[in-house]
Formats: C-alpha cells, sequence, structure tokens
C-alpha cells in the first residue's frame, strides 16, 4: 500500500491523520488506554474552562475581552434555544450549550497543525447524534405520552395518505441520529483529508505554488465549516427537541 | 535522479517499518478509513463520554451559573441607571421650574420696590416743592411790595422835585411864585403826563 501511494514521488496519506494512536508506546487500543483521542480531548475540555470559566472569573460589569466572548457564547447558544425550541427547551441549555462548546473546540482546535480531529470520527459523532436522540425520544414520551406518536401522523394530510406519511416520517424519525452525526463526521474528515492531500502535492515543485494557496483557501473554509457544522448539529438538536416539547404539527 | 528516488522510498520503507505494528493495523483497514476501524471505538466512546461529563459539571457547576448571574447583575445595573438617569431629569425639570418661579418674584418684589421707592420719592419731592414754591411766593409777594413802596417814594419824590423845580424856574424867569398855582398845575401836568 505505501509502494503505490510513494508513484512519482508523491507520498500522500490523507487518512493517516485520523489513526488513534496510543501516547504511551503499546500497539493494543483498550477502552481505557491514553490515546491521541484523549489528549485532544483534554485540551478541547482545557479550552473550554479557559474561555468559560477563567474568561468569566472576573464577573465584571463591564466586561474583559475575554469574558465578552464568553458571554457571547452564552447568549448566542441560550438565544438559540428559546428561539428554536422554545421558553420550555431552556432546562437543557446547559446540556445543549456543552454539545456546542465542545463541537466547536473539538472542530477548532482539530484544524491546528499536527493535532487530531476527534470529531470527525464517527464513533464520536454516533455517540453525540445517539445521546440527542434518546434524550429526545425519551422527553418526549415522558412529557406528551402517548401523544408523542402525533409526530407522525400528519393531521394537515388528507386521511388516505397519513399512514402512508406516517411511514415517511418515521423513517425520517430514525435515520435523524445517523444524519445527524455522519454530517458533522463527514464534514470534519473531508476538509481535513483534501488540505492533506493538497499538501501530499506541495511536494512537486511545478504543482507546489497552487497547492499552498489551495491549502490556504482551503483552510479558510474549514474554519467557517468548523464552526458551521457546529452550529448546524446544535441547532439540530434544538429543532428535535422542539418536536419532542411541541409534538403535534 | 532514478538513485535519489530509490534511496527516499527505502529510508520512507525503513519508516514504514519502525511505524510496526501501527501500520500494519492500518493496512489491514483495507479501505484505509481510521474512521471504521471498529477496534478504536471503545476507546473513543469512553473519553467522549469522560468529556462530555467533564464538560457537563464545569459549565452547570461553574461557568454558565457565574455567566448568568453577571449578565443578570448587568441588565439590573442598566434598568437602574436608566432610571437614576430618569429621576434626575425629573428632578432637573423641577429645579428649573423653581428657579424660573424664583426668577419671576424676585422680578416682581423689584418691581414692586421700585414701585414705593419712586412714589415716595415723589411725595418727598411734591411737599419740597410746595414749600419751595411758598416760600418763593413769600419772597416775591415781600418784594413786589418793596418794589411798590419805593415806586410811591419814588413818585413822592417826583411831584417835590418837579414843584420845586417848576418854582425855581418861574422864579427864574422874573414871576412871582404862585405856590398854590405851581403845585396845581404840576399835578396836572403829571396826572395829564401819566
Amino acid at each position: 500500500m505505501a509502494d503505490e501511494a510513494h508513484g512519482g514521488g508523491i507520498s500522500i496519506h490523507p487518512m493517516d491523520q485520523f489513526v488513534v494512536k496510543p501516547l504511551f508506546g503499546g500497539d493494543t487500543v483498550h477502552w481505557y488506554t491514553i490515546t491521541n483521542v484523549t489528549l485532544w480531548m483534554a485540551i478541547t475540555v482545557l479550552a473550554v474552562v479557559l474561555l468559560l470559566v477563567v474568561g468569566s472569573r472576573g464577573r465584571a460589569i463591564i466586561p474583559t475581552r475575554a469574558q465578552s466572548m464568553a458571554e457571547l457564547a452564552y447568549g448566542f447558544v441560550y438565544k438559540m434555544v428559546e428561539d428554536v425550541a422554545g421558553k420550555d427547551a431552556l432546562k437543557f441549555f446547559p446540556y445543549i450549550m456543552t454539545l456546542f462548546m465542545f463541537i466547536v473546540f473539538a472542530n477548532m482546535l482539530g484544524l491546528l497543525p499536527m493535532a487530531f480531529t476527534t470529531t470527525s470520527h464517527i464513533a464520536v459523532t454516533a455517540i453525540l447524534a445517539l445521546a440527542v436522540f434518546i434524550t429526545v425520544t425519551v422527553v418526549g414520551f415522558v412529557k406528551n405520552g402517548a401523544k408523542f406518536l402525533e409526530l407522525f401522523w400528519v393531521k394537515s394530510a388528507p386521511l388516505p395518505l397519513r399512514p402512508v406519511l406516517a411511514v415517511i416520517e418515521i423513517i425520517s424519525y430514525f435515520v435523524r441520529p445517523v444524519s445527524h452525526s455522519i454530517r458533522l463526521g463527514g464534514n470534519m474528515m473531508a476538509g481535513h483529508a483534501v488540505i492533506k492531500v493538497f499538501a501530499g502535492f506541495a511536494a512537486v515543485t511545478a504543482i507546489a505554488p497552487f497547492s499552498i494557496l489551495a491549502i490556504t483557501a482551503i483552510y479558510g473554509l474549514e474554519v467557517l465549516v468548523a464552526f458551521i457544522q457546529a452550529y448546524v448539529f446544535t441547532i439540530l438538536t434544538c429543532v428535535y427537541l422542539k418536536d419532542a416539547l411541541h409534538p403535534s404539527h | 535522479m532514478a538513485g535519489d528516488s530509490h534511496a527516499t522510498e527505502t529510508t520512507e520503507h525503513a519508516t514504514d517499518a519502525a511505524h510496526g505494528a501501527a501500520d500494519a493495523a492500518h493496512a489491514a483497514e483495507g479501505a484505509g478509513m481510521p474512521q471504521l476501524d471498529f477496534s478504536t471505538f471503545p476507546n473513543q466512546i469512553f473519553w467522549l463520554i469522560v468529556t462530555i461529563l467533564a464538560i457537563y459539571f464545569i459549565l452547570t457547576k461553574v461557568a454558565l451559573p457565574r455567566i448568568a448571574s453577571v449578565l443578570a447583575e448587568r441588565n439590573g445595573t442598566i434598568t437602574n441607571d436608566i432610571a437614576a438617569a430618569e429621576e434626575l431629569k425629573l428632578k432637573a425639570v423641577e429645579a428649573e421650574k423653581a428657579y424660573q418661579k424664583a426668577l419671576a418674584e424676585a422680578r416682581s418684589e423689584a418691581q414692586k420696590i421700585a414701585a414705593e421707592a419712586r412714589s415716595a420719592i415723589k411725595d418727598e419731592l411734591d411737599v419740597a416743592t410746595a414749600k419751595a414754591d411758598a416760600e418763593i411766593a413769600a419772597k416775591s409777594a415781600e418784594s413786589a411790595a418793596r418794589i411798590a413802596e419805593i415806586r410811591d417814594s419814588a413818585l413822592a419824590s417826583i411831584e417835590t422835585v418837579a414843584k420845586d423845580t417848576a418854582g425855581e424856574i418861574v422864579s427864574v424867569l422874573g414871576r412871582p411864585v404862585d405856590a398854590e398855582a405851581v403845585a396845581a398845575s404840576v399835578d396836572a401836568q403829571l396826572k395829564g403826563g401819566a
């Protein structure tokens, strides 16, 4: 495999950056092994603490720069939950804030050179999406009981169409966690892989200037994507939560 | 050139060999997607759960209450400040009204005092004028009396002088002086002349 990639003096391993490796030697990755996943998730936690805890430690009426950013992040997610999912969804605000802060920092930190992007792994995004799916489903049934099933019974449609629509709605409901997780993981993986591919091409003198320009451009795009995907994941969580709290169409 | 590339390949082969088992596992995936290497799933999931719980507890215990209280405090401060500003504005309007009122009162007071002073001065002046007029009148009456007296005495003197002179003239003309006739003639002349 390595020999094939080496053809023409170019060596491109766009997927190597995603390999999960133990940090302190050893070959096997047990569930408890300290890996690069552990490292970069720890850095993510540190970044969140730095912004939201250290940044706001002054509790100033007139905020410092760091405190304004912390307040901005708070206000951004708070308003999103309130606007999209409604006021009664605000008790889920800490949970949604956790998701947003984790994803946005994991995405952004993943853009650092040599970094490991935890959110580019389907294992991570699938767990996040499944957690949202299970939470939303449980909340839906606890809040509304059997009425939650009205979500699949489209009352505005003509009666003969309703069973058909119900099947479609149920399928789309169960596809939610899949699209929810693959959207985030796929975006992260694709962007990083493309950058790596262009970086590989930079080894050839003739294409190097174009390659470096392309890396710069894609990096800019990736910064945007990193934020937008965190935003999309969070806002979809809010939309699902709204469905759970107010299932009738 | 060919030798160079061969050398690069050999060094890279050496590095690959050093990577050892990691690359072997990598190669075993076939498609080469570490995302689909299920052997790393438990590890990622475990550390993800740890991370999410850590962030959740940090947010709910420290960060979110703190930021919420800061935001609430700021909103409170802003509301209070706006209310205080409104109050101060009202006070300023009231103060201006009081000032205008005081000013108007002072002005009317001043006008009153000026009018009083003017009338007092006028009364005094009238009294003084009346007194002066009376004095002037008295003086002028006195003077008139004296003038009349002088005139009378002057007239009497003129009569005597005229009679004497006429008697003398007649005597000078060599005629007997009839004192009675001279006096009568002089009187008649004086009266006619007068």
